[in-house]
């Protein structure tokens, strides 16, 4: 097995880590108080060599986004934190804030002072009650020693953190739909660059926005402990992933839990870590970083996992979240996929009408087979909507709805024509 | 009647306080209307809300209907969600959901007649790993089988808010759920 070095996680199981003095006895803070002793540009710096990618799920460069902030004090920042975690599958930032909440306090402030922002919001969405209650805690507790508030330990710089509740929407996961929905607004999506200027330039309150996932600004604590050169030697696979992830491994494993693996651990391994397939059972498919990614065959799985190792034969659209769902040959597709496609469609904003009412009309034709009145020619008829969605609209949400429809119906399409015309699937005949 | 007290006012200005302008205020806001009056915003909530933060009656509605947490309508005193996404329905959730239909006498979505409980499904709530979860008030349940649900609900009965927060726990995934 490949070694396992845990940078985030390091101390997540000490008994009181998430209480401010044992977060100190234990090294917490260095990191911030190392980047109030450096330049903005130094830091931004030392992300751009760790190659920091975000954690939310598209991967994004950090650095790129840091270093497209102006850089003028004459208007003023913000640092956005999306905690608005509902991608299906995934649980990794709840671990991280209900367990070791001043990781992502301590990364906040590090980040602050990268961007030059004196204001940062954390958006934590409104079922994380006790993610959200151990958040503030621990802001209470930073503000209490010095490091939030005014001149923050003598550095001249005033560092102030909110934490904001949301009220129940996924779409507000999505950058432009969490900014409306901090800015009191409804969570719809907004036109993007190029149509638009970048958040960077104009985001909440047209002011210079960065948003950040809990996740990618936590990371950054352990980056500015270690040197972003020393960062870059963690990783098996490709030169462009570095560095852990969260990974949070529910469904048919031995040991569900949230774990940090290395970038580009073999596959296998990372099932291995989770305690393999339950036991007496075999690989059916998985989806490798939360719904929205799609379904994956059960073979190969000796590939690095990391962003570019996921083989494009799999047709997933990569690692995503990190929220990896393995199913076992007990699994039935047809209502999985179903229990999906309403979730999209619960959860469609309404903005764009392809998404609309396309997951409408999926919905009900899904339902249709459940019901046992699905005709064979619903499959294309499935294809053809999805194909109408597909790059029609203003987000990802519409995407990552067809993605798992398509996926499960190319590598299932047996399932679905047996569950057609038996009213019952493979699986459970 | 009017349920805004100086006490409420001076929490909404606290949250106002926050943000560059009123209008920022207006999801906490909601949260706090809603703890006011009982669980949910009738008119007069989103009213005393409009007023207070100055926008329109209109932008509080479209705001409050947009996000599933705000509650249009009454709801009992234990809000019992099951998670019914993947994960948890791979692991019986729309059975625990059954299950404490049957118990509670009521079908997903309606209230007990003596107000106590409302029961629901709910979207992914991020407790993949140890499924299947439920969410009563604020506080999470997990790894919730048949009779467990059956316990909560019995410890429910008495007149014990829900929205106890247990403190979150530090735990290890752990060998042998099957």
């Amino acid at each position: 097995m490949s070694e396992q070095p845990q940078l985030l996680y390091q101390n997540r199981y000490v008994e009181g880590i998430a209480g401010i003095d044992k977060w100190i006895e234990h090294g917490g803070y260095d990191a911030f108080r190392k980047a109030l002793t450096m330049t903005p540009e130094a830091i931004i710096d030392e992300i751009k060599v760790s190659g920091l990618r975000g954690r939310g799920g598209a991967g994004f460069p950090t650095h790129i986004k840091w270093s497209a902030v102006p850089k003028n004090f004459d208007q003023p920042h913000y640092l956005v934190i999306n905690a608005d975690e509902g991608e299906p599958g995934t649980a990794k930032d709840r671990d991280l804030m209900n367990g070791i909440p001043h990781l992502l306090v301590e990364g906040c402030l590090a980040t602050m002072v990268a961007i030059r922002a004196s204001k940062c919001y954390i958006y934590i969405r409104g079922e994380y009650v006790q993610p959200w209650q151990s958040v503030q805690r621990a802001i209470n507790e930073a503000y209490a020693k010095g490091f939030c508030g005014k001149n923050v330990l003598g550095s001249g710089l005033d560092l102030d953190i909110y934490t904001h509740l949301g009220a129940g929407s996924y779409e507000c996961g999505e950058e432009s739909a969490l900014m409306s929905s901090l800015m009191g607004e409804r969570g719809m999506p907004r036109l993007k660059a190029p149509s638009a200027p970048l958040p960077m330039i104009s985001g909440v309150w047209q002011k210079p926005t960065v948003v950040n996932n809990v996740e990618t600004v936590s990371t950054v604590v352990p980056i500015l402990n270690r040197g972003g050169a020393e960062y870059t030697k963690i990783g098996y696979g490709s030169p462009r992933s570095r560095g852990t992830k969260l990974f949070s491994i529910s469904g048919h494993v031995n040991k569900p839990g949230v774990y940090e693996i290395v970038l580009g651990t073999p596959f296998s391994e990372v099932l291995e870590i989770a305690g393999g397939v339950r036991t007496g059972h075999t690989l059916k498919t998985y989806i490798p970083g939360g719904s929205s990614m799609g379904f994956a065959p059960p073979t190969p799985l000796d590939y690095p996992f990391d962003y570019e190792g996921i083989p494009a034969s799999t047709q997933t659209l990569g690692l995503g979240s990190g929220g990896l769902i393995v199913m076992d040959e007990t699994t039935s597709i047809v209502p999985i996929v179903k229990r999906l496609v309403d979730f999209y469609h619960h959860e469609s904003c309404g903005k764009c009408t392809p998404c609309r009412e396309g997951l409408n009309w999926l919905s009900k034709i899904y339902q249709r087979i459940e019901d046992g009145a699905g005709r064979e020619q619903d499959i294309d008829l499935i294809w053809d909507i999805c194909d109408n969605i597909q790059g029609k609209s203003f987000c990802a949400l519409g995407e990552g709805a067809i993605w798992p429809v398509m996926t499960s119906l190319r590598l299932f399409r047996e399932e679905y024509l047996s569950y057609i015309r038996t009213g019952k699937d493979l699986a459970m005949a | 009647m009017l349920k805004f007290d100086a006490t409420v006012k001076a929490r909404l200005d606290e949250l106002i306080s926050r943000y560059p302008n009123k209008k920022a205020a207006l999801l906490p806001a909601l949260w706090v209307a809603q703890e006011v009056y009982g669980g949910w915003l009738p008119e007069a909530a989103m009213q005393e809300v409009a007023d207070h933060l100055e926008v329109s009656r209109a932008e509080v509605e479209g705001v409050a209907t947009f996000y599933t947490m705000y509650n249009k309508e009454p709801v009992g005193r234990h809000h019992i969600e099951i998670c019914h996404n993947v994960s948890c329905m791979m692991f019986g959730a729309d059975q625990l959901i059954e299950h404490c239909g049957h118990a509670l006498g009521i079908a997903k979505g309606e209230t007990t007649p003596d107000g106590v409980f409302t029961l629901n499904g709910a979207e992914c709530l991020g407790a993949c790993c140890n499924a299947p979860a439920v969410q009563i008030g604020g506080t999470y349940y997990e790894d919730v089988t048949k009779a467990r649900m059956d316990q909560i609900i019995e410890s429910l009965k008495g007149d014990s808010p829900s929205d106890v927060i247990v403190p979150p726990q530090s735990k290890m995934p752990e060998q042998g759920r099957f």
